[in-house]
């Protein structure tokens, strides 16, 4: 479970990234997070496995404070929480096996992961999770010579050797087209209900969104403007978190799935 | 747990020995260099005694040397100056001979370029140890030596720019009916003088540090105290030559950077 | 005022500009060329000029290779050999001092400053002023040489490396501290990945200047080919001058060629 209580995160240039925001996700959900850009959802996201430090509040994964968390106690909090981000962040140089494997350095001695001795578990356990996103047979080519789309399914890998319980994935289809849209998002849905992983995501498209997700949270300016199921989340309820009508641009568009 | 057995085949694994192969060649010549050239750690620790002795007695630095080394500092500075200027001059015929796009005679070109390549690779304390032998020791030497040593650098970072004007204004100038001359000054020399200026400057900076040791093998300048002083262990007037060295090139540096930058 | 007034004016202006330049252009070449003491030119300067000229026409083969004692090959094999060592030694200094100066891997401004200050300091001090304190320590020799050569370029590839960390995308870092991987193994699986083409392009780019540094050495004592030079230089033996350089030349032209197209590949 996620508890995030009276959380607020105000930048150094003074710009407030986050209002008072209380939230509870319990493990399983399928949470997605809507707004405008702008409106603070990496910021929330990131605030999650604390690579943003907030500024007041506090933020507990499964009961432990990750806010007053040491240096080591973060790192352990952290190897549960896969991340997947908009730009991939693979190492474009490496192998793909590599790249899935560095999911699992926080389980293993430091020396070990610098000389790349991983264990034949962790290995197995990389190209298990290869096979499931259907790319085994990329394993050994370089990174860089996958496509988006891919590049994509290997950071979802990552997340399934680290065996994270939690998955945050920040805008993890916008720089995709359609057709690898669905695939990605069907491999997320598919683990958060195999797996039992918790799933918090933000999108740009508000019709994935109520696709694909048993919540959606709508922010605006940082503070929290919608809490609910996607049949709650009417058109009415999204013209209010965008505060304008939607743009075409933020559909993805029945004809496109 | 999640089972990880696998559901179909494995690709091959490209095999890591090549890489091993060459990591342990590259260490081998490594150590092969280390040991041809005697190069021993343990030598070097137990003269760490001697490393300390000769940093302690660097402090505290010989300030009244500068007052005496200052004439010749000054020579320095006019050295690089002069060997910048005769460099640069030279390197104005040869940086339009090495560029692919000005003359279309080929063979010109390439010879041009390889002769430039060959200067290039000698270093300028060697210049100057043999034109300290031809001409004597003195300050010439080291103008002589610094003069060759420029074209080097300013004839190569020219040429490259050459090459990569815009074709624009020189085909412009071939259609009113320019001749050789007047095409490269109307056509080229404009586009490429704040880069040639600012290689020049460049230059100089790089000249102002190499003429500061030419000295040593007597071709003028300040050098030639480092060796008097080392002569002597008079390690607190090295580290005196040392700083004032160093405060005389930034000072050199940051003027020409000033300079540089107004003209880019 | 008209239009062509001001023309007048903006031109004149600009005349005044170009003239205070002249001026003080001219002055500094007075100052530059009066003070320079053309003192005892040797008369000898024209034959000598001519023995060296003659010495390049026919140099002295026979001493490319003796089967016992000195001889231009060995010379040159030792010159590679204190530039390999060198460059080594710099590397083992500077990846850490680079890591340390590059800004975006630092918390504070004032680490990474204080990195960039180490590596400035060792950049402006020349290999050789380093051999002869080297020589110092341990002795004349290749030794010295090698030493000098290490710390020496420390200070460039330093800078190098930074620059190299600093241009880095910092997703992939990023990446491995959401897993949870520590300072160690972010620098393992994040950075050092990214940056090894560069790493690697820059210390082949100083292998380059290695190669010419160490071929200096030897005139004041550190080893390498230098040293037979200046021995022949002395000894005014021209012929083996002219060998000595022919075979500087060659080698280093080698070893650029090498580099360069090995750089090539790698970016
Ligand atoms: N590192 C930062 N420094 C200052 N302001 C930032 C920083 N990151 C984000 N912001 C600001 O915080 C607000 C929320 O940003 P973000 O969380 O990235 O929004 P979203 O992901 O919804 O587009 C924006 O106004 C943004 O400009
Ligand atoms: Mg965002």
């Amino acid at each position: 479970m996620i508890e995030l209580n009276d959380v607020s995160k105000v930048y150094s240039n003074g710009v407030k990234g986050l209002e008072d925001v209380n939230l509870k996700i319990n493990k399983g959900e399928f949470v997605s997070i809507v707004g405008l850009s702008g409106a603070g959802k990496s910021t929330l996201l990131r605030s999650i496995n604390r690579l943003i430090d907030i500024s007041s509040g506090d933020i507990k994964i499964n009961e432990k404070s990750i806010t007053s968390a040491s240096e080591k106690q973060l790192r352990l909090i952290r190897r549960d929480i896969g991340m997947i981000f908009q730009s991939f962040n693979l190492v474009k140089r490496s192998s793909v096996l590599r790249n899935v494997l560095s999911g699992r350095v926080a389980y293993n001695n430091t020396l070990r992961t610098l000389l790349n001795l991983f264990p034949q578990k962790d290995v197995d356990l990389a190209l298990k999770a290869l096979e499931r996103v259907n790319i085994l047979d990329k394993a050994y080519t370089r990174s860089s010579e996958l496509s988006g789309g891919q590049q994509q399914r290997v950071s979802i890998a990552r997340t399934l050797a680290q065996e994270a319980k939690i998955i945050l994935a920040d805008e993890p289809t916008a720089s995709l087209d359609p057709v690898t849209t669905k695939q990605v998002m069907d491999d997320l849905k598919k683990i958060n209900t195999e797996d039992d992983v918790t799933v918090i995501i933000n999108l740009h498209f508000v019709d994935l969104a109520k696709e694909y997700s048993t919540r959606i949270i709508g922010l605006q300016a940082g503070k929290v403007v919608f809490d609910g199921t996607p049949e709650e989340a009417t058109p009415e309820v999204f013209e209010e978190i965008y505060g304008r009508s939607l743009k075409e641009d933020e559909l993805l568009g029945e004809e496109n799935l | 747990m999640i089972d990880t057995k696998l559901n179909g085949p494995l690709p091959a694994k490209p095999s890591r020995w090549p890489f091993y192969l060459f990591l342990l060649g590259l260490f081998a010549i490594v150590l092969i260099s280390a040991i041809y050239i005697g190069a021993n750690p343990i030598t070097f620790i137990q003269n760490s005694d001697n490393m300390v002795d000769l940093f302690v007695r660097m402090f505290p630095p010989a300030w009244s040397y500068i007052a005496t080394t200052t004439p010749a500092m000054l020579e320095t500075i006019r050295m690089a100056l002069l060997g910048t200027t005769i460099g640069m001059i030279f390197s104005i015929p040869i940086m339009f001979l090495c560029a692919r796009n000005i003359f279309r005679l080929r063979w010109l070109v390439e010879l041009s370029r390889i002769g430039l390549n060959i200067l290039r690779t000698i270093p300028d304390l060697l210049l100057a140890a043999i034109f300290a032998a031809i001409l004597g020791f003195s300050p010439l030497a080291g103008i002589v030596a610094l003069s060759i040593f420029s074209i080097g650098i300013i004839a190569k970072l020219s040429f490259e720019a050459i090459e990569n004007i815009d074709n624009g204004p020189l085909e412009s100038m071939t259609a009113v009916g320019a001749n050789k001359l007047q095409w490269i000054a109307f056509g080229v020399v404009p586009q490429i003088l704040p880069h040639f200026v600012s290689y020049v400057l460049y230059t100089f900076e790089i000249n102002i540090r190499a003429a500061a040791i030419l000295g040593l093998v007597g071709a003028g300048g300040i050098g030639v105290f480092y060796d008097r002083a080392l002569g002597f262990f008079a390690y607190d007037q090295v580290l005196a030559l040392i700083l004032y060295t160093l405060v005389v090139v930034i000072i050199i540096d940051l003027i020409s950077l000033k300079i540089r930058e107004k003209l880019l | 005022m008209s239009q062509r007034d001001q023309l007048k004016k903006a031109r004149a202006r600009k005349r005044g500009k170009i003239a205070i330049i002249l001026i003080g252009l001219i002055a500094i070449y007075v100052w530059a060329i009066s003070g320079i003491e053309f003192r005892g030119i040797q008369e000898t300067a024209g034959p000598v000029t001519k023995n060296i000229l003659k010495g390049f026409i026919s140099p002295d083969w026979s001493y490319v290779y003796s089967p016992d004692g000195e001889d231009l090959i060995r010379g040159l094999l030792e010159t590679l050999a204190i530039a390999i060592a060198g460059i080594f030694l710099s590397i083992i200094l500077a990846v850490p001092v680079g890591l340390w100066a590059a800004k975006n891997l630092s918390k504070s401004f004032i680490t990474s400053q204080s990195g960039k200050g180490v590596l400035s300091f060792f950049r402006t001090l020349p290999d050789i002023i380093l051999a002869l304190l080297f020589i110092k320590v341990v002795g004349p020799g290749a030794f010295a040489g090698m030493l000098a050569l290490g710390i020496g370029a420390m200070g460039m590839l330093g800078k190098l490396y930074a620059e190299e960390v600093e241009a880095m995308d910092p997703g992939p870092v990023e990446s491995i501290a959401a897993v949870g991987g520590n300072k160690l193994q972010q620098l393992a699986f994040g950075v050092i990945p990214q940056v090894l083409p560069g790493f690697i392009s820059a210390t082949l780019y100083r292998f380059e200047i290695n190669m010419r540094s160490a071929a200096t050495l030897g005139l004041i004592g550190a080893g390498g080919v230098g040293t037979a030079l200046i021995f022949a230089i002395q000894g005014r033996s021209w012929d083996r001058v002219g060998i000595i350089l022919i075979g500087i030349v060659v080698v280093v032209l080698i070893v650029d060629l090498l580099s360069s197209a090995l750089r090539k590949k790698i970016t």
